[in-house]
Order: C-alpha cells, then sequence, then structure tokens
C-alpha cells in the first residue's frame, strides 16, 4: 500500500521573491526597470536645472521666425525671409535627394560588383574584389572630400569658356569647352541643359509647395502609357496560349509607350534651355553643385561595396544544384542568374541591404564637410549658430533621423515579407 | 540606502554644475590661469606662430586680463573656437572669456544670454576679390558665387546686402577662414565677403596679397568685442576694466616702455595726475579691491603688451602686413571712436 500525499501547497510570501528561484529574475528585472526610470528622471531634471541656471529654456519658437540666410540648393521655394521651419524643410529634401540617389546607384553598382566578383573571369574578378577592398577599407569621410576636391581643383574656372570678340578674330580658343557644347563642368558645378516648356499648364501650390501641372502631366501620361502597354502584351500572351502564335507587338508597343508624350510635349511647345556664360557663372539650364555631386558619387561608391559584399553572401548561399538544374533544362547563365539564382539570393540579400539604405541616409550628414547644405547643415548647422538653440535643434535632427531610418526599415521589411520563402 | 546614495549623488553634481557659473574670478584664481577662447587663427587678431605660440590684437587683451586677475600675462590657455562653436565654449563654462573678433548684436546679448562688455574693434563687413575679375564696386556682383564663414553675422548681412540691391549670388558656406580662403583662391567663389579687419589679414596671408582688392562698401556695422557669461557680473566688469584700462594708458601717454618710470614719478611727485595715480595703483590707491583683484591690475595689464595704441600697431598696424589704419578705432580725442569712461 502506498501512501499518496500532496505536494505541500505553496503560500506565497514576501521572501519567496528573493530566494525562489521562480521569481527572484522577475524581481531584478524590476528594480532594474526602476533604476533605469530614475537614471531618465534624474538626466531630464538635470537638463532642465543646469538650462534654467543659464536663463534657458527649451522653446521651438524660433522655428517660425525668419530665417536670414540663403541655401544654394532648394527643392521647394526658399529665400532669406522665409522662416526657420521652412529651411528645416529644404535641408531635410536635400538630404532626402541625396539619400534617395545614393540608395539606388548604390544598389545597381553593387548588384553588378556582386555579380563580377564571382565571375570564372580572372581578371575582373580580382579586379573586383581590389575595388571592394580599397573602397570599404578608407573611412568615407575621405573619400568624400577626395571626390570634391577633384571635382573642384581639377576642373577650370567659369570665367576660362568665356570666348571674348578679340578671341574670335584672333582664332583663339577659350581656355575650356563645353561637353558636347551642352554640358559645363566648371570647378563650382556641372550645368546641364534644361527642358523647358513654352506653353506650361502652370502650377497650384499644395501647402506652400509648389505643384509643376506640366510635370505632373508628362508624368501622368508616361504611366497611362506603361500601363497600355502591360495590357497590350497581356493579350498577346493570352492569344498565344489559345492559338499558339504570337502576334507581333513591337511597333505597338512603342507607338504607345512614345507617341502620347512626344504629342503632348510638341503640342506645348517643347525645347532644351542650354546653360551659357553670363557674368560669373553659367546661367540657364540647371546646375547642379559639385557638393551634391561628390557626395552622391562617394556614397555610391563607398556603398556599392557593402552591398556587392551581401549580393555575394547572397548568391553563394543558393545550393549549386539549383544553377545546374537550370543549365540542364538549358538556360543560358545570364538568364539562369536573373530567373533562378537571384530571385532565391534576394532572401539572403535584403535584410544586409536594409542596414545599408540605413547607413547610406546617416552618412549624407557628412556632406557637411564639404558645405552640402542638407539638414545637418541648416537645422543643425547655421539654424543651430544663428538662434543659439543647441538643444532645440539638435532633439529635433535626432528625431527626425530616427522617423526617416524608422520608415525606410519598415518599407524594406515590406518588401523583405513578400520576397521571403513562403513556408506553407 | 540606494535611494539616499542616488539623491546626494545629484545634490552633488548639481552643486558642482553650480558652482562653474557663479564665480569665474575664483575658479581663474583656482586654478592660476586664464583660458581665453580665440580665432582659430586669424593672422594679426589671433593665430598661433611657428613655434606655437599665440599672438595677435584679440590675443593681446586676453593677456592683459591674465596679467590684471594673475599677475602673470602667460598664465593664458587659448582655445581655438570656429564661428560655430564659440558661443557653445563660452555657454558651457569651457572657455572664462571669448575674445575672437564677435560681432556684439541684441540677439547674441539677450537671447544667447551672453553680455558683450567692450568694443575693442569697430569694424564692418567688406568684400575681397581678385583684381583680374574686373570688379570695382560690390554692386556689381550680381550673379556671383561668394563664400562666407557659417555661423556669423555676415552671413545674414550678405543675404540682406544683395536682397536690398536687387542682386542675386550663389553662397558658399565654409566653416572657418582659412577654409574660406582656400576655396576663394581656387576660384570656387568670386567674392569672399567677413568683416573689413578679416579680409585685410587674410588677404596678408596670402602669397601674392598685390592681385587681391578689398572693395570700397562697407555694408555693415560690426562692433567686435570680448564676450563673458551673462549672470557673472563681477566678471564681465574685471574684463571691461582691463580693456578700458588699455585705453586710459593710451589717452594719459602711459606706454609699456615708460611705465615704470611714470610709477616712479607718481610716487616721489604728490601733484602727479591723480587719474594716473589710481589707475597704476600708486600709494594708497587700491581700486582693484572692488573687483577683488590685486591693486596693481591695470599697471599689470599695460605692462603685458602697452597700451592699446601699441597692441593695435604691434599686431594689425600701417607698419604690420595686414596695414590696418586706425580710422574708427583712433582715441576719441583724435576723432575715434574709442572712449574709456574716468577711473574713479
Amino acid at each position: 500500500m502506498t501512501l499518496a500525499i500532496d505536494a505541500p501547497k505553496d503560500h506565497f510570501r514576501l521572501s519567496m521573491l528573493v530566494y525562489d528561484t521562480r521569481y527572484r529574475s522577475y524581481t531584478i528585472q524590476f528594480i532594474v526597470l526602476l533604476l533605469f526610470f530614475a537614471f531618465l528622471v534624474w538626466l531630464t531634471n538635470n537638463t532642465i536645472a543646469n538650462l534654467a541656471m543659464r536663463d534657458k529654456d527649451i522653446n521651438f519658437d524660433f522655428l517660425f521666425n525668419r530665417a536670414g540666410y540663403d541655401i544654394d540648393q532648394q527643392l521647394i521655394p526658399y529665400t532669406n525671409d522665409s522662416t526657420h521651419g521652412r529651411a528645416l524643410f529644404v535641408g531635410l529634401l536635400n538630404t532626402l535627394v541625396v539619400a534617395f540617389f545614393g540608395c539606388l546607384f548604390a544598389t545597381i553598382l553593387g548588384v553588378f560588383v556582386g555579380i563580377l566578383r564571382l565571375s570564372k573571369n580572372w581578371l575582373v574578378a580580382r579586379l573586383m574584389t581590389v575595388y571592394i577592398e580599397v573602397f570599404r577599407n578608407v573611412p568615407l569621410l575621405l573619400w568624400i572630400i577626395l571626390t570634391f576636391v577633384v571635382f573642384s581643383e581639377t576642373r577650370p574656372q567659369p570665367k576660362d569658356f568665356r570666348v571674348t570678340d578679340e578671341m574670335i578674330a584672333a582664332g583663339q580658343e577659350p581656355a575650356a569647352n563645353m561637353l558636347f557644347g551642352v554640358i559645363a563642368v566648371t570647378n563650382r558645378g556641372s550645368s546641364f541643359p534644361a527642358p523647358l516648356v513654352d506653353r506650361p499648364l502652370g502650377t497650384v501650390t499644395i501647402a506652400t509647395v509648389p505643384v509643376n501641372l506640366t510635370v505632373v502631366a508628362t508624368l501622368a501620361i508616361l504611366l497611362a502609357s506603361i500601363w497600355g502597354n502591360i495590357v497590350l502584351r497581356r493579350r498577346a500572351k493570352a492569344v498565344q496560349e489559345a492559338t499558339g502564335d504570337r502576334p507581333v507587338t513591337w511597333w505597338k508597343s512603342l507607338l504607345i509607350l512614345f507617341a502620347p508624350v512626344i504629342l503632348f510635349l510638341a503640342a506645348l511647345g517643347f525645347h532644351w534651355d542650354y546653360p551659357a556664360l553670363k557674368g560669373f557663372n553659367f546661367q540657364g539650364g540647371i546646375t547642379v553643385a559639385h557638393s551634391f555631386t561628390a557626395l552622391v558619387v562617394a556614397l555610391t561608391l563607398y556603398s556599392a561595396t557593402y552591398i556587392a559584399e551581401a549580393v555575394r553572401a547572397g548568391i553563394m548561399a543558393i545550393s549549386r544544384g539549383q544553377s545546374e538544374a537550370s543549365f540542364a533544362l538549358g538556360l543560358r547563365p545570364g538568364r539562369t542568374m536573373s530567373l533562378i539564382v537571384l530571385p532565391q539570393a534576394l532572401r539572403v540579400i535584403i535584410p544586409p541591404l536594409i542596414s545599408q539604405y540605413l547607413n547610406i541616409t546617416k552618412n549624407t550628414t557628412l556632406g557637411m564637410a564639404i558645405s552640402y547644405l542638407d539638414l545637418k547643415g541648416t537645422l543643425g548647422g547655421i539654424t543651430l549658430n544663428q538662434t543659439g538653440r543647441e538643444l532645440e535643434c539638435m532633439l529635433l535632427m535626432m528625431l527626425i533621423y530616427l522617423c526617416l531610418s524608422l520608415m525606410i526599415s519598415a518599407a524594406m521589411n515590406v518588401f523583405n515579407a513578400a520576397v521571403k520563402l513562403k513556408e506553407r | 540606502m540606494n535611494k539616499s546614495v542616488l539623491l546626494g549623488t545629484v545634490a552633488a553634481a548639481t552643486i558642482v554644475a553650480g558652482s562653474a557659473f557663479a564665480g569665474t574670478l575664483d575658479d581663474v584664481k583656482a586654478r592660476g590661469e586664464l583660458i581665453c577662447g580665440s580665432n582659430t587663427g586669424l593672422t594679426g587678431f589671433g593665430a598661433p606662430d611657428a613655434s606655437g605660440n599665440w599672438a595677435g590684437f584679440d590675443v593681446d587683451l586676453c593677456r592683459a586680463v591674465a596679467a590684471a586677475v594673475l599677475g602673470d600675462p602667460t598664465k593664458v590657455k587659448f582655445v581655438p573656437t570656429t564661428g560655430e562653436t564659440r558661443f557653445t565654449a563660452l555657454a558651457s563654462g569651457e572657455v572664462d572669456v571669448l575674445v575672437r573678433n564677435s560681432t556684439w548684436t541684441f540677439s547674441r546679448d539677450n537671447d544667447l544670454k551672453l553680455d558683450f562688455v567692450a568694443v575693442n574693434y569697430y569694424d564692418g563687413q567688406g568684400f575681397m576679390v581678385k583684381k583680374d575679375l574686373g570688379v570695382s564696386s560690390a554692386k556689381e556682383l550680381d550673379g556671383a558665387t561668394v563664400c562666407i564663414q557659417t555661423g556669423t553675422t555676415t552671413e545674414l548681412n550678405l543675404a540682406d546686402f544683395f536682397k536690398s540691391n536687387n542682386i542675386s549670388y550663389t553662397p558658399v558656406t565654409v566653416a572657418d577662414d582659412s577654409e574660406a580662403q582656400r576655396q576663394y583662391e581656387a576660384g570656387a567663389c568670386d567674392a569672399f565677403t567677413t568683416d573689413a579687419s578679416g579680409l585685410a589679414s587674410t588677404r596678408a596671408a596670402m602669397a601674392d596679397p598685390a592681385n587681391h582688392i578689398i572693395l570700397p562698401e562697407i555694408i555693415s556695422k560690426e562692433p567686435l568685442g570680448p564676450v563673458v557669461r551673462h549672470g557673472d557680473n563681477n566678471w564681465g566688469d574685471i574684463v571691461r576694466w582691463s580693456y578700458f584700462a588699455l585705453l586710459i594708458a593710451e589717452e594719459k601717454g602711459i606706454t609699456k616702455a615708460n611705465i615704470d618710470d611714470i610709477v616712479k614719478a607718481a610716487t616721489d611727485d604728490a601733484s602727479y595726475d591723480p587719474e594716473v595715480k589710481r589707475l597704476l595703483g600708486v600709494g594708497d590707491n587700491d581700486t582693484g579691491k572692488l573687483m577683488g583683484v590685486d591693486a596693481k591690475w591695470a599697471y599689470n595689464a599695460i605692462k603685458a603688451g602697452g597700451n592699446y595704441g601699441e597692441i593695435f600697431e604691434a599686431n594689425i598696424g600701417s607698419a604690420t602686413p595686414i596695414g590696418l589704419a586706425r580710422g574708427l578705432n583712433a582715441l576719441w580725442t583724435e576723432g575715434g571712436l574709442q572712449y574709456a569712461p574716468p577711473l574713479r
């Protein structure tokens, strides 16, 4: 006969918080959390107390005051009569445009270099290795400054492009010539021809940002054309599936893609506005300062090396059997890469790519070394100096970069979820 | 127990932080050294020479203050500050006094909580261009690219000047004078703008000063002077009167060379100019007591680098490569603006 004894009923006692291993970790976590909050409260109090001692407060009113300074590159209209808040947005847009082009070009270059590094061609593979190792192992700031100096010190000054009547009479050539007669690269910036129309559709102002209706209409027509082309190809495919014969579509595609937009622009009186040397600088056309070009070029060359390594890792993670099976089916190497290997490699490539995009966005702040007026240059530079509101500017700037990074990361996570291996 | 330790730390930290801003004079005396915020390198005003010794017009004022407070003009540590970092360095207590050709403005005085205690150089903003540009007036600069130092009043004056003259420009913002000079010389900008004294100094440091001209327009008022933190009035008074002592010395003809003879003469002669006696602490005159410094404070300050005129001529005057005329900075008795209140 056995005697069944119930396990003794556990009554909770306070001492168990310390001596019972089941509860101890909760106790420790709770205490650490309390200490952490106490530290935060102390930090905030200390900041406010020290600011008060210097007769300073935390105040964001300066954002609505007149800025008084000028910004070279502005994507939305801005004058020195605009507010510091608007200068912030001009800077933010400058940050975004550099980050956008940096990410775009770095991805394109990175994918090519990553694939080429795995090439069976010895020379190509070694050249790519050298490129990656050289760019990855030198600080980005140095690349940015070097690129800028190369542009600004090796190119001629605007006045070297000048052609005077005496020079024509004497049959002399100017010291410098424009590329193809339309693009001028001086030591200050690059001037490109700008597309212009004689009869623009005008602009509407949405929330103080003017929107050019001509551009909007052109883009809408282009999108409609692309959609029309997709419909056309889908029909052709349906016909092919049903009958086995694919109708000839190439001239219809060309017509749908290009005819509407060309007709539209011709109706508005499209022409190019060429840059020309007037006074001290080139006027007309679109002028891009070297600080922008240098920043994009350096960011691209530097970040592309990391993306290339991610791409290489992604490709090597795909089993050889996949490409061997593809070759066995008769697919050429290029199609094997684009149809079989890369889509699967994306699952490995996307997560490190996200962090590279975040890095590029944050690294745009290094533009301050070459006087590029991004968010760090306007809000964190001139506005901070002219108003003396260091704490407010820094907090605001950190908040903006945080939001920006979180948004990029959220968007890329959505993309990642779409391409990742679906397990059912 | 944990809590009381934490609170104790908080209290201690607050007290330590508080004391750093109350008695700058006590801090300087306890440290035995004056920390002076200076330019990163502006020839003639504040720049280290080849052997690392700081020299210049602003630097000599720092030395005079150090001499007045500590009795030794060499007990100064110079902290180079850029246009961007200077006021933060002062407000945070990193430097005791800022003598770095900084313009006295309303917002800096009131919004930044700083005190400009005097004007040691009356200046105005000008433009420098290369001679072969063929420009003789700033109003001909329509469409030009202009280099400016960021975080300065000149940045705002420049925008206002071009706006009021209905002409346009492209700004190139740079962090300090040397970078501006590099960009200007490389031709990245057509014109360089800053205070006229700064232009003269930059031009003197160039390889070919004769090929650059300073345009005649002076587009702003730039009263440059020493700055201290708001709220420590005693320290502000010491810096202000150290400077005035140099002015009074020039007015009374007291120089670095003859100061000892004058002290001797004033000691022997009961009917000697009483203001000179008060200034130099002759006999039982002790003007330093009220400020908490030695009775010989003004003597030490003048002995450090000479009177205002001597400092001016030695660093930026017409005999130096910078070659600035006294102009507005002559004594009031000679038609200038430099005027010290009576020492009594």
